[in-house]
């Protein structure tokens, strides 16, 4: 009867393995710590996405000159020493890579912990420190990514937005387009519900990323949990404030 | 003075092998003093198993006195059932009510086979301690007492760590069956003192690789720590992803070097 693992030789030498033929970060992401690193560090980056992306858009309140000049100021990011754009696309694809990063190294040690567990509990679990973010990140994460799909058709192409008075979708009138996709109730609806998943999706994430990068000190460890609520927080409020401020007509045409 | 508990309905794991299909098996059981262990319970409902010429319910127990880390069983949904920081071993029926339904299920993870009904093979664990949870040093005349100075709060994180006693709680706990606090307890046990240093690195290294062989991941629950009867902090699996990363490139360079 053979239960226990494979045998394997016995570990020697100062260092471990011989020489890795794979790339050192190929290697590293090849483990189940150096993806949850890479879960970190990208899920860093989305963080300071969604943060300026929610301090870019109060200028919404300040009227549609401020707003769209906001998203002029984007593109000449660094002109004139860099091109128009330039700034803009790096920064695009730089979030695309991190945000297929974060995909990538989530399904992944999904199915790692899904063979961790061939057979489930049959009798049901009774839960202690888990919390409905944590078990909710799969869930959570899988709407906020429709959610960013959804917002790119209707904000950036256009192609889920109601047309313009001209019959076209101008993709520089951000105010305009902003007022009249929240004046449909459903999407209105639909951005606050988004939102406040992505709230519970950092509320445990955040606090996550200290912990996956050993980033463990007992003189801040008590401000980690309170620092992950309190960005999602913030991020969910000016969010969720704006389909709001069109509903009830703060902001309109 | 000591109560009894009546009626209670015990639903128990049995499986003839680790390949055989196994069910729920239920026995009543009409009076038990609220004084006797959980493990005592099983043994008074095997004496009757056995008395009726029936096959007694095999689980793993030892010591019985919470240090040894054999006994296990999922209690009604909780590794070590419902009261903190205790052992199967060291819980009693009156953790219990009257009328209770106690549901018994072996620990369940990939790398913790079942053996037979309630006992599971753990060995890899063992694996994992093999490959690194250990300081190599010579033998020879035991060295004079604190020949190495070791800082108090130092002496008292890594024995915190080294109160794990290897149960598989942690894993039987996780959603995801991951052995990072076994693994994050083994390695801060030696890390944190002056005689792991010179191994940290490839401990470090070579622990959580043996690991990956055989668990799940941490996706920072806490279901492990809260099941824990040693009450082992998450603060050892960040440890152990610091060291893991430190470990990354500093042997690499080892290696470099050859």
């Amino acid at each position: 009867m053979s239960l226990s693992a494979p045998v394997r030789e016995p570990v020697s030498g100062t260092a471990v393995s011989p020489r890795t033929r794979k790339p050192f970060l190929l290697d590293l992401y090849g483990t189940a710590v150096g993806k949850k690193y890479a879960m970190a560090i990208s899920g860093i980056a989305l963080m300071g996405f969604v943060l300026f992306h929610m301090i870019g858009n109060l200028k919404m309140y300040f009227g549609a000159a401020d707003l769209n000049e906001y998203a002029e100021f984007l593109k000449k990011l660094l002109y004139p020493l860099a091109p128009k754009e330039s700034v803009l696309w790096i920064l695009r694809l730089g979030l695309l890579g991190m945000l297929a990063l974060h995909l990538h190294a989530a399904w992944s040690l999904t199915m790692l912990n899904r063979r961790a567990r061939p057979v489930r509990y049959q009798s049901a679990r009774d839960y202690q420190e888990a919390s409905l973010a944590s078990r909710s990140m799969r869930l959570s994460g899988i709407v906020v990514l429709s959610f960013i799909v959804w917002h790119l058709l209707d904000l950036t192409f256009g192609v889920v937005n109601t047309v313009g008075a001209d019959g076209e979708f101008v993709r520089a009138e951000v105010y305009a387009n902003v007022v009249r996709s929240f004046d449909r109730w459903p999407v209105a609806l639909f951005y606050v519900v988004a939102n406040l998943l992505l709230g519970l999706h950092l509320s445990h994430g955040v606090w996550s990323i200290f912990q996956s990068l050993g980033w463990n000190n007992p003189r801040f460890n008590a401000w980690r949990t309170a620092f992950a609520r309190g960005f999602a927080a913030v991020v969910v409020l000016g969010n969720v404030s704006f389909p709001i401020a069109v509903t009830v007509g703060i902001v309109s045409v | 003075m000591s109560r009894h508990l009546n009626n209670l309905t015990v639903k128990v794991w049995r499986q003839a092998g680790p390949t055989a299909t196994g069910q729920f098996e239920t026995h009543v059981i009409d009076s038990i003093t609220d004084e006797a262990s959980f493990l005592e319970m099983l043994d008074v409902l095997n004496e009757r198993l056995i008395a009726d010429g029936k096959e007694a319910i095999v689980f793993d127990h030892d010591c019985r006195e919470g240090i040894c880390g054999t006994c296990s069983l999922m209690i009604n949904g909780q590794a070590h059932g419902p009261q903190r920081a205790t052992t199967t071993c060291q819980l009693h029926m009156r953790s219990f009510k009257s009328n209770d339904t106690i549901v018994i299920e072996p620990w369940r993870a990939g790398a913790f086979p079942i053996v037979k009904d309630l006992m599971v093979d753990r060995s890899a664990f063992d694996r994992i301690v093999e490959s690194g949870g250990y300081i190599t040093s010579p033998t020879g005349g035991a060295p004079d007492a604190n020949l190495i100075p070791v800082p108090k709060p130092v002496a008292d994180a890594a024995m915190d760590s080294a109160a794990c006693i290897g149960c598989g709680a942690c894993v039987a706990a996780c959603p995801n069956g991951a052995a990072n606090l076994f693994v994050g307890a083994k390695i801060a046990h030696l890390n944190l003192l002056p005689q792991g240093q010179a191994e940290r690195f490839k401990r470090a290294e070579a622990m959580v690789d043996t690991m990956d062989e055989h668990f799940g991941s941490c996706t920072n629950h806490g279901e492990c720590s809260a099941a824990c009867p040693k009450e082992i902090s998450l603060d050892v699996i960040a440890l152990m992803n610091k060291d893991y990363r430190s470990a990354k490139f500093k042997n690499r360079k080892e290696l470099s070097r050859n």
